[in-house]
């Protein structure tokens, strides 16, 4: 009983039994969280993922900086409505380059994780300038500023370079071209028609398949790029890039 | 501390602690025994669900989580279900399938069931742009009125169901491309005004005939080759009657002024790799019923 009766001494130095108790916290959450860095299971082994562009990654930005998350989730939860809702469930995979994930907790509205390509690049654009002229019972607030704000992206290089730090394969190239891709794809005829070559063949490589990237104007004004066009061109790409025709659910290693 | 000493607590006969702040005693109490024994029950049914589901995570080298007895996956539950669920409505979508357009639309049973089931697809898929029951927007062609830009019979609702409009990804989507006449710089500004009039007039509007008369050839040189040297349009090439009272971005003088300038070329997904055959199906004889299905 020797031990069990001198718990005096930690309850009488508030510093030990700080200590003390973050050594018995943290071991629930060691158990929990450690083997996630070691199981080879922990991420389904995929074809299609590739690092976003920079220009999904900047529109990703402005998706947290506005708060999106807070209304959107973007997660399929592994439930027959929400597949048959809004097709297959979220991969661990699908979210390995988001620092943070935005798999959320709350959906006032719907969920986006397989948003893209679901409804054309100039509904989105009129949705978020007017969410109540198409859709009359929408509470979203409107997002029209957006379409007048340049897209500020004179530091895209340091921004991937922050994400090659914790992870994400960015290539030298695509860090030394990023500004060059941001015009490739938001304006793949004139100012990035040099780098359209360059943007398409290095995330095409990533990616391991082609028409992984979609470059075009997004807001119906070529000239400038905003952060409309940056928005709209990360969440036309949301849950895409997945290639589920080789996707095997019944693999051993991919059951949860 | 110790135990050898027990301290009773004169006035209810309780064990104390033996903690003592400002000589107030605090008594040791034991814990009710409903309390208690729900207690130890959760704790095997801690163990007892460690055993039968995932629950272990891996130690070093163990590569994966411990799989449980039970074998109990989520994923292969969804599985199922949405099998279950396809199995359930086989029957029908198998009619369905073998069905034409027509003798679905025909037929009151097949009918009634592709209708109830284009109604629910329609709601989650199509009514974000073309609104609740086809009463489209601005910029959305409204699917109630039997007014077509492409295709208003069965076989043409299917057929852009599946390709879409302007679709990239898609080689048999349909396709037209208008200039952007100002934006490009292919027509100048006034020549622009002109045209704008020249429309207004042949869709019977408020117009300059001045400046309607001089984009007379202008007109038949640039957009009679989509739009028809009438002006009533061409379906072939998505290209809209400009004669009648049917505006998708609007009749006004500076509305038509911007698709001359701009060029209005909507795009509408594909939604062949989305939804099943039968679904298409039932999608198409859903907004062929709406209003003014040929």
């Amino acid at each position: 009983m020797g031990l069990m009766n001198n718990h005096g001494v930690l309850e009488r130095h508030s510093l030990l039994l700080t200590i003390g108790i973050l050594v018995v916290v943290s071991i629930g959450g060691i158990i929990q969280m450690a083997p996630l860095m070691y199981m080879e299971n922990t991420i389904e082994k995929v074809d299609g993922m590739r690092p976003y562009t920079p220009l999904e990654l900047s529109g990703r930005d402005i998706y947290i900086r506005e708060g999106c998350y807070v209304c959107h989730s973007q997660m399929v939860r592994p439930l027959r409505d929400e597949v048959e809702r809004y097709g297959h469930y979220s991969l661990a995979a699908e979210s390995m380059y988001d620092h943070p994930f935005q798999w959320g907790s709350k959906r006032t509205g719907p969920d986006l994780a397989r948003v893209g390509g679901k409804y054309s690049a100039e509904w989105q654009v009129d949705h978020l300038k007017d969410p109540r002229a198409l859709v009359p019972e929408s509470v979203m607030p409107p997002y029209a500023f957006l379409a007048k704000k340049k897209l500020k992206f004179d530091q895209i290089e340091d921004r991937l370079k922050v994400e090659r730090m914790v992870g994400v394969p960015y290539t030298d190239e695509m860090i030394a071209n990023a500004k060059g891709h941001i015009y490739a794809q938001a304006d793949p005829d004139n100012k990035g028609f040099d780098y359209y070559d360059s943007l398409m063949a290095e995330y095409e490589a990533a990616a391991g398949r082609e028409k992984t990237v979609e470059a075009r104007d997004y807001d119906g004004d070529p000239t400038t790029i905003t952060e409309m066009d940056a928005l709209v061109a990360y969440l036309q790409m949301t849950g895409t890039l997945v290639d589920f025709s080789t996707y095997e659910a019944d693999d051993l290693s991919n059951r949860r | 501390m110790s135990n050898e000493h027990k301290d009773i607590d004169d006035h209810s006969g309780i064990e104390t602690t033996g903690h003592s702040w400002d000589g107030i005693k605090e008594l040791n109490n034991p814990l009710p025994r409903w309390w208690l024994i729900t207690w130890y029950i959760t704790i095997v049914w801690a163990v007892i669900y460690m055993i039968l589901m995932p629950a272990i995570p891996a130690l070093p080298g163990m590569g994966t989580n411990t799989k449980g007895l039970r074998n109990h996956s989520d994923r292969d539950l969804v599985a199922a279900a949405v099998v279950e669920l396809k199995e359930a409505r086989t029957e029908q979508s198998a009619t369905l399938l073998d069905a034409s357009l027509e003798e679905i639309e025909t037929n009151r049973d097949l009918q009634q069931f592709a209708l109830a089931m284009g109604e629910s697809l329609f709601g989650d898929n199509c009514a974000t742009c073309h609104g609740a029951g086809g009463r489209g927007a601005i910029g959305y062609p409204i699917l109630a009125d039997d007014v077509w830009l492409w295709d208003g019979t069965l076989d043409g609702i299917e057929y852009t169901l599946r390709h879409g409009i302007r679709h990239d990804a898609d080689d048999d989507t349909r396709f037209s491309l208008m200039p952007s006449f100002g934006r490009d710089k292919l027509l100048s500004a006034t020549e622009i005004d002109n045209l704008t009039e020249y429309v207004l007039r042949a869709s019977g509007q408020e117009h300059d005939t001045e400046e309607a008369d001089m984009a007379a050839e202008l007109f038949q040189q640039q957009c009679a080759s989509c739009h028809g040297a009438d002006a009533k349009g061409d379906r072939l090439q998505g290209a809209p009657n400009l004669t009648d009272q049917e505006w998708l971005y609007g009749s006004t003088r500076q509305a038509i002024h911007d698709t001359i300038y701009n060029a209005r070329n909507s795009h509408m997904p594909a939604w062949q790799d989305r939804l099943d055959d039968a679904s298409i199906k039932a999608l198409a004889v859903y907004v062929h019923t709406l209003g003014g299905g040929e």
